[in-house]
């Protein structure tokens, strides 16, 4: 289900990048196991990732961060060009390995960098990718398990949130007690997986 | 050449709010009305039933319901010295596209504005003195008195669910002490309140404020509006603002007007059809009727006797300097009044955490809240505090979606381990009051048109210069004072201060209460429309919404905006039918 977008050594990149966003710990799945990595790809094929919806006429210019988003690519192309600067950065600098290579603690530096603003990428502007792609990955932890993320809801089930419910005047006089439903999607249970 | 189409009696431009509401008056007045709206049908079944609806991918995140920014956006700088850049993607406001317009996707919180919100200017400086330097608040020209009677009306229209303040003049207990007076109750009663809105009317009362519910326009029961048409229950599914309601439970034109006007012989509905300019003749003073394009391409010309813009405030005022109707105002010489008194909303908020205790936010609804109005207005004393206005203080159970709403603490990481565990921890256990202040007119605020960039027709994108003022920011830093102290006494392990800070950001979502540009007043010298929303350059042109507000107010805006459409309408109907021509003559 779904169109693709990405290569296999892009999705590889992004579950790792993804993987330390959300990690996989005690607390249950991170983001690649809930799929985060088949939702981006899925929206970068699309009219998201052509920027079908976004004003994407020249000039572009760098804009002070109250203007946001200013890049000339749209997100699919951003993607593109960014994993693969990112990868190139650290096959330069890490001895020929590739991100996903690399130790945990330096693919948090990376992303440290790249959220501050102080990694150069050939050709894109990191911490606007990084900004991107923070957005996009609690969007695939999050989203309705439609759309190929939240994969057996285990976003919605790390926090409680129950889902695409209809109806809560039932639960409304909690008074500050839990109310634990189990979630439901649009297309149904979490049993209801259809890849 | 447009092709010239058969002339109707009224033209609207968009077809949202103040449109349905005119084309329900108009048309039962006798007249033959056209809206014209450029986006596309959209109703409960068809558009977001409840097995639709509830997708927060699609309608926020993927903004399903919202203008397409690729065909038109605006550009934004926070002052002039910068170069304004295209907003490429919503993000601080969300204008609506498509019948209905935003009215199907606010979440439904219902204001009157106080009386002396409409006297700023004159009420604040027999008060307090000479306004500050730089701010160009004016009285609006109509007063609350004047428009009480059509604040009843859209309550009645939506089934407004709260509780009295100030019944004719005889202060409730348990209603808003400060608001104006009101002709008859709210048609409903409030909404089912939840924890945190029991344990923030506790921290209030304690601290000497009354706590009210806030009035709602998502039923607190089943409602029959005056036209008839019938809204159900909400059933608190916690998706109200951003989404369109699947249960008719949330007053919007689709669930307290079509059902009606659509089956009038008298109206009609053209969608996908946008309007580039409003045409005038030779004298400039009347407009001849407005020039429309279709998704193909094609242009006609629409003849009218009377043409009414009732698109979003931004539209509405691009529309006017597209159409060269009035002078567009120029900060550096003060001259021109098109795009003057640009203003929005100044918000903040303190978040709650509890340790034991249990918010389950997702049970929730878009006006579902406990609210306080002691700061709000002038219904305390600004003497010595440097600002004036104010804004409500509220804690909502909008809402547990949880790409947009995911709590943290103070101090948590942005990313990684120790953020998920937070987010775990604190998800159906916190909960937010916010601050929802005015924003008062200023010289440096105003709107007019792109010198660079261009719309899908190749027409100047309208250039917004914003920031947040001297006097908003010490309105803003007073109303979190106020409500970080009750957030302290909520009973939570701790509490985060959200302030409003820094230069306004165009992205992160703050409110679409975008206000001014086409101001209303008492001459020519100082505003585009008169009392009745009449151009004064243009008789029989009408400009509604709340581009018409001098300044905004600390209240949501609909109800306001409504209030003024019906106010404008009856002007039309009883006064300006019998004799075309000026409303007010200086």
């Amino acid at each position: 289900m779904g169109q693709h977008f990405l290569t296999a050594a892009e999705k590889h990149c992004l579950d790792a990048l993804t993987g330390r966003l959300i990690p996989s710990d005690e607390y249950g799945p991170g983001a690649p196991e809930a799929g985060v990595t088949t939702f981006i790809d899925r929206q970068l094929a699309g009219f998201f990732g052509r920027g079908d919806r976004w004003y994407m006429q020249a000039p572009f210019r760098d804009g002070i961060p109250g203007q946001g988003y200013q890049s000339e690519h749209a997100p699919a192309q951003l993607y593109r060009r960014a994993l693969a600067s990112l990868d190139a950065f650290c096959r330069a600098t890490f001895g020929g390995r590739l991100y996903a290579e690399l130790e945990t603690e330096a693919q948090d530096e990376l992303l440290r960098q790249m959220e501050a603003g102080d990694l150069s990428l050939e050709g894109v502007s990191a911490e606007t990718f990084f900004g991107l792609l923070w957005e996009n990955t609690i969007e695939g932890f999050f989203c309705d398990p439609l759309y190929g993320g939240n994969r057996d809801m285990v976003g919605w089930k790390l926090v409680g949130f129950p889902g695409a419910r209809y109806d809560y005047r039932d639960v409304l006089d909690h008074n500050g007690a839990p109310v634990r439903l189990e979630p439901v999607g649009l297309m149904g249970g979490p049993q209801w997986r259809v890849d | 050449m447009p092709r010239k189409l058969p002339e109707t009696d009224v033209v609207l431009v968009g077809f949202g709010w103040t449109a349905a509401i005119l084309a329900q008056e108009l048309t039962q007045a006798g007249l033959r009305v056209l809206a014209l709206e450029r986006g596309g049908w959209r109703d409960t079944p068809t558009h977001f039933p409840p097995t639709v609806a509830p997708d927060e991918l699609r309608f926020y995140w993927r903004k399903e319901m919202f203008q397409d920014n690729a065909r038109e956006t605006l550009t934004f700088r926070n002052n002039t010295g910068q170069m304004a850049l295209p907003m490429r993607r919503w993000g601080s406001f969300l204008p609506g596209e498509g019948v209905g317009g935003a009215g199907v996707h606010w979440n439904g919180q219902t204001y009157r504005f106080l009386p002396s919100d409409f006297e700023a200017a004159s009420h604040n400086v027999k008060r307090y003195g000479p306004l500050a330097d730089g701010l160009t608040v004016q009285d609006y020209g109509v007063t609350y008195d004047e428009l009480e009677p059509h604040f009843d009306r859209f309550e009645k229209l939506c089934g407004i669910g709260g509780v009295a303040g100030n019944l004719n003049g005889d202060i409730q207990a348990s209603g808003n002490r400060f608001e104006g007076w009101r002709s008859s109750n709210y048609p409903n009663p409030p909404m089912e309140m939840t924890f945190a809105q029991h344990r923030f009317a506790e921290a209030a009362q304690a601290l000497g404020h009354r706590p009210y519910p806030a009035p709602s326009a998502n039923m607190s029961r089943p409602y029959v509006n005056p036209l008839g048409v019938q809204l159900g229950p909400c059933s608190y599914c916690g998706f109200c603002e951003k989404y369109g309601c699947g249960n008719y439970s949330k007053a919007s034109p689709q669930t307290t007007i079509l059902p009606v006007l659509m089956q009038h012989p008298n109206f009609t509905l053209k969608t996908h059809n946008e309007v580039l300019h409003i045409t005038r003749d030779s004298t400039g003073r009347r407009a001849t009727g407005v020039v429309h394009v279709d998704l193909e391409g094609e242009t006609y010309e629409q003849p009218a006797q009377i043409v009414i813009l009732c698109a979003y405030q931004l539209h509405n005022t691009r529309l006017m300097m597209l159409s060269g109707i009035g002078e567009i105002y120029d900060p550096r010489t003060g001259e021109g009044l098109l795009g003057k008194n640009y203003c929005y909303q100044v918000v903040s908020s303190v978040d709650v955490f509890y340790e034991d205790k249990f918010t389950n936010q997702f049970a929730g609804a878009g006006a579902l809240g406990m609210m306080i109005d002691e700061f709000n207005g002038d219904n305390f004393d600004h003497a010595g505090l440097g600002f004036i206005g104010g804004g409500y203080i509220a804690c909502w159970t909008t809402n547990a979606r949880p790409i947009e709403t995911h709590r943290t603490p103070e101090g948590t990481p942005e990313w990684g381990s120790a953020w998920k565990k937070a987010v775990a921890e604190n998800f159906l256990k916190s909960t937010s009051i916010s601050t929802h202040g005015a924003s008062m007119a200023h010289a440096a605020n105003h709107l007019d048109l792109d010198p660079t960039y261009k719309d899908v027709h190749g027409r100047p994108l309208m250039r917004m210069t914003y920031d947040f003022t001297a006097n908003d920011r010490a309105m803003t830093a007073h109303l979190t004072e106020q409500a970080r102290r009750i957030g302290e006494r909520m009973g939570g392990r701790e509490i985060r201060v959200k302030p409003r800070q820094g230069p306004y950001d165009s992205m992160p979502y703050q409110t679409t209460h975008n206000t001014g540009g086409t101001i209303m007043g008492s001459n020519p010298a100082n505003s585009v429309v008169n009392r009745y929303l009449q151009s004064w350059e243009v008789p029989n042109l009408f400009v509604m919404g709340a581009g018409v507000f001098p300044q905004n107010a600390g209240y949501n805006p609909t109800g306001t905006v409504a209030a003024l459409t019906y106010w404008a309408a009856e002007a039309i109907k009883t006064r300006y039918l019998r004799d075309p021509g000026p409303l007010v003559r200086i």
